[in-house]
């Protein structure tokens, strides 16, 4: 039997704004040592980067069977974390799930940054970084037009088109709350956030039209982000040279993944700004127990995906398939998979059974980052050993990442946290105006001998309750 | 259904064999220019029964083409940078060993995996069907080296350098690649150029077999036989049709021009 639920009436919308707007009005010594440890992480990456390019990718490394690498593992993994947002925001608004309020504005600043992070990648990786501007189809004086058959050319145009997307979306449900802190703010600042809040009265007509600007948006940006993560597995999927790539399951599994990889960081992100901020009263334990059933579900749509995958390879015995299969799981990417295996399925799949275990934070954020450390190597697996064991025995090679390599993973996680930590001073990271709108219409109601909180969602007309 | 069968035309003739004839060998994808029939088709023949692994090919080919150095410490790090390899493979316990080599090349593929995956079209089919790199236009994503089945592409990963004096003797008509671009066996496009400029100077058609690459050049059992696959009279046009004729990784659909013939004695 659990614990009987607590209750949380929300506070009055005076308190409501001055809690969540308090991270925005000052500014520890804490937050500037800990902006200013990620700014030398972040230059050090900058430095190799440079360094890399001037004096060539042999600096990494790559080599001939291993053409990508960790840049190429990381890019992957970066735009499966921006995937969450995406889930937590537009399906949870779509299916009017209540309990996401305070939860879609980290999720949806956390799509952005780490799209922004993970379009660096390809430009990183490439030979030639200082002529990427070739793969836009920009009018030239040569007639020259990039190639359309090719997959990294869908994956730029479905990456730009994510970016636009997902800026749009984070920015539209913002302005009310811009509004908020213009009318706060003094000086220069006022200047700035009367700009960016569009002249937002929060009139009538103008929440209509935000409602539905945010419906068509919700509906627009789900595929778009399925189409995203599909068109990244077609990078691997339409190559026929390495064993285990030319899969028709990898849309799905890429996609899986990428929502696994961001839902894990959606708990994690909540709890740190939960504990920093001292959100306890919007971000409660229930919340993490509806997050984490969402997880689980997700995890085991993960692990039948991988199964499925790794069942067809192996029972197929096609000599290279069969090979690249036995050289992940026994040979020498065995420790990689079998971690992945653990943290990503078997851990998992047990723990988030448990209401305990879901409704305990500590213990969710442990696990939601071992499963994106499980993420990060199932995208190492994807990279590296099919192309470890191509078709001729002669070129078969190793492939260990360089300081090079490392500097820069390292300084595209520094850059997503710093976007993340001053953002977080510029704009309110829990969203005030759906927060007050969940107070409105929040009730409770018992069912037998427990008290729950409970919306009641209005029946005539949708802007009664906007403040 | 028998008849049905035979009312289908398969796109390619051969079937998954290699060419026999000059009629039999398949076009470049996406058709021939206007008065193209005329082009030359280009085409090796690898014959494995002659091949010593001497590996002058490979000497001749950096010569030519002006391959940069890799050095000892590149090919530790598996950034062995030959056009052509001779690959070797041992057979058997000792003392009943027997070595097997195997020269790769780039196979210029008519049906080229490397060709649909390059974002810039650095990498393209020329109208004579050979599998050209533009090295200006290349921007280094190395997609079309993931995606050969037969890893005969290469990837500069600094910019080439030769000691003294060697650079004194590199080769005039072939440019000297920087780094982050990929590069590939060009069958000495430079000579097939420089041929057909003495003939159409000369006022003749190009001769048969009158292209002759470095690495054949250089064979001392004449392992490699360079040639015009569509010309009845060449070298090439008789070897093709031997029985003991097979393509590298055939299954795989990427028609190569370059046509084994095995070693004596395999039960091919």
């Amino acid at each position: 039997m659990s614990k009987p639920k607590h209750h949380h009436p929300l506070p009055p919308d005076e308190q409501i704004v001055s809690e969540i707007l308090a991270p925005m009005e000052r500014i520890t010594w804490r937050f500037w040592v800990f902006v200013s440890v990620l700014l030398v992480v972040l230059a050090i990456g900058i430095g190799a980067f440079f360094y890399m390019a001037r004096t060539g990718m042999g600096v990494t490394g790559l080599n001939r069977p291993h053409m990508w690498g960790l840049y190429i593992a990381s890019f992957v993994f970066w735009i499966g974390l921006s995937h969450s947002g995406t889930l937590i925001s537009a399906i949870l608004r779509l299916t009017k799930a209540e309990w996401r309020r305070p939860v879609v504005r980290a999720a949806e600043a956390m799509t952005l940054f780490s799209i922004l992070v993970a379009g660096l990648f390809p430009i990183i990786h490439l030979g030639r970084a200082w002529l990427f501007y070739w793969l836009i189809p920009y009018p030239n004086e040569r007639w020259l037009w990039p190639n359309f058959r090719s997959a990294l050319m869908w994956d730029f145009m479905a990456i730009t088109t994510y970016l636009t997307g997902s800026t749009m979306y984070f920015f539209l449900p913002l302005i009310p709350d811009l509004a908020i802190v213009r009318d706060r703010a003094t000086g220069w600042k006022k200047k700035i956030y009367t700009v960016l809040s569009f002249g937002w009265r929060g009139t009538a007509q103008q929440w209509e039209r935000l409602e539905r600007a945010l419906s068509i948006m919700a509906v627009t940006i789900l595929p778009v982000a399925v189409s995203v993560h599909t068109i990244v597995s077609w990078d691997f999927a339409m190559a026929i040279a390495p064993p285990m790539w030319h899969t028709t399951i990898y849309g799905p599994y890429f996609v899986a993944g990428a929502i696994y990889s961001g839902l894990a960081l959606v708990i994690t992100v909540m709890a740190v700004l939960r504990w920093i901020y001292k959100l306890e009263t919007y971000l409660r334990p229930e919340h993490f127990d509806k997050m984490g059933k969402i997880l689980l579900t997700v995890a085991l749509v993960w692990t039948y995906f991988w199964w499925a995958d790794f069942l067809t390879g192996w029972y197929g015995r096609l000599p290279h398939d069969r090979l690249a299969w036995s050289e992940y799981l026994f040979g020498k990417f065995w420790p990689l998979s079998w971690t992945m295996l653990l943290t990503n399925a078997v851990l998992p799949i047990l723990l988030l059974s448990f209401r305990r275990f879901r409704q305990s934070i500590p213990a969710m954020v442990v696990l939601s980052l071992l499963i994106n450390v499980g993420m990060y190597f199932e995208r190492l697996l994807i990279v590296i050993p099919p192309l470890s064991l191509k078709h001729f025995p002669y070129v078969w090679g190793h492939y260990w990442p360089s300081w090079v390599e490392v500097a820069i993973i390292l300084g595209s996680f520094a850059f997503f946290t710093l976007l993340y930590a001053v953002f977080s001073k510029l704009i309110p990271i829990v969203s005030i105006w759906e927060v007050r709108e969940e107070r409105i219409y929040q009730t409770q109601k018992r069912v037998g001998k427990e008290t729950y909180e409970a919306v009641a969602l209005p029946t005539v007309g949708q802007e009664g309750g906007h403040g | 259904m028998e008849a049905r069968k035979e009312e289908t035309v398969p796109e390619n003739p051969s079937n998954g064999m290699p060419p026999t004839s000059a009629e039999d060998v398949p076009r470049p994808e996406g058709g021939l220019p206007e008065g193209a029939a005329e082009l030359p088709r280009w085409g090796m023949v690898v014959d494995l029964d002659r091949c010593t692994g001497c590996q002058a090919c490979v000497l001749a080919c950096h010569a030519e083409n002006n391959l940069p150095i890799a050095g000892e410490e590149g090919c530790e790090q598996d950034r062995a940078f030959n056009w052509i390899r001779v690959e070797r493979y041992w057979e058997g316990e000792f003392p009943e060993t027997r070595a097997r080599f195997l020269p790769v090349l780039c196979q210029q593929c008519t049906h080229a995996p490397c060709e649909p995956v390059c974002p810039v079209y650095a990498t393209y089919h020329n109208p004579e069907g050979l599998n050209a790199q533009v090295y200006n236009r290349c921007v280094g994503t190395r997609y079309c080296a993931n995606n050969c089945p037969y890893d005969v592409r290469f990837f500069n990963w600094f910019d080439p350098h030769w000691p003294e004096p060697m650079p004194m003797m590199l080769n005039p008509d072939v440019t000297v690649r920087s780094r982050g671009v990929m590069e590939k066996c060009t069958f000495c496009i430079q000579r097939i150029n420089s041929a057909k400029e003495q003939a159409a100077f000369e006022g003749r058609p190009l001769g048969t077999d009158a292209v002759v690459p470095a690495c054949a050049q250089a064979c001392p059992p004449d392992v490699l036989v360079f040639g015009d696959l569509r010309d009845p009279q060449s070298k090439i046009s008789r070897l093709v049709s031997d029985e003991r004729r097979f393509q590298l990784l055939g299954e795989m659909g990427t028609e190569p021009v370059v046509i084994y013939l095995s070693q004596a004695g395999d039960g091919r």
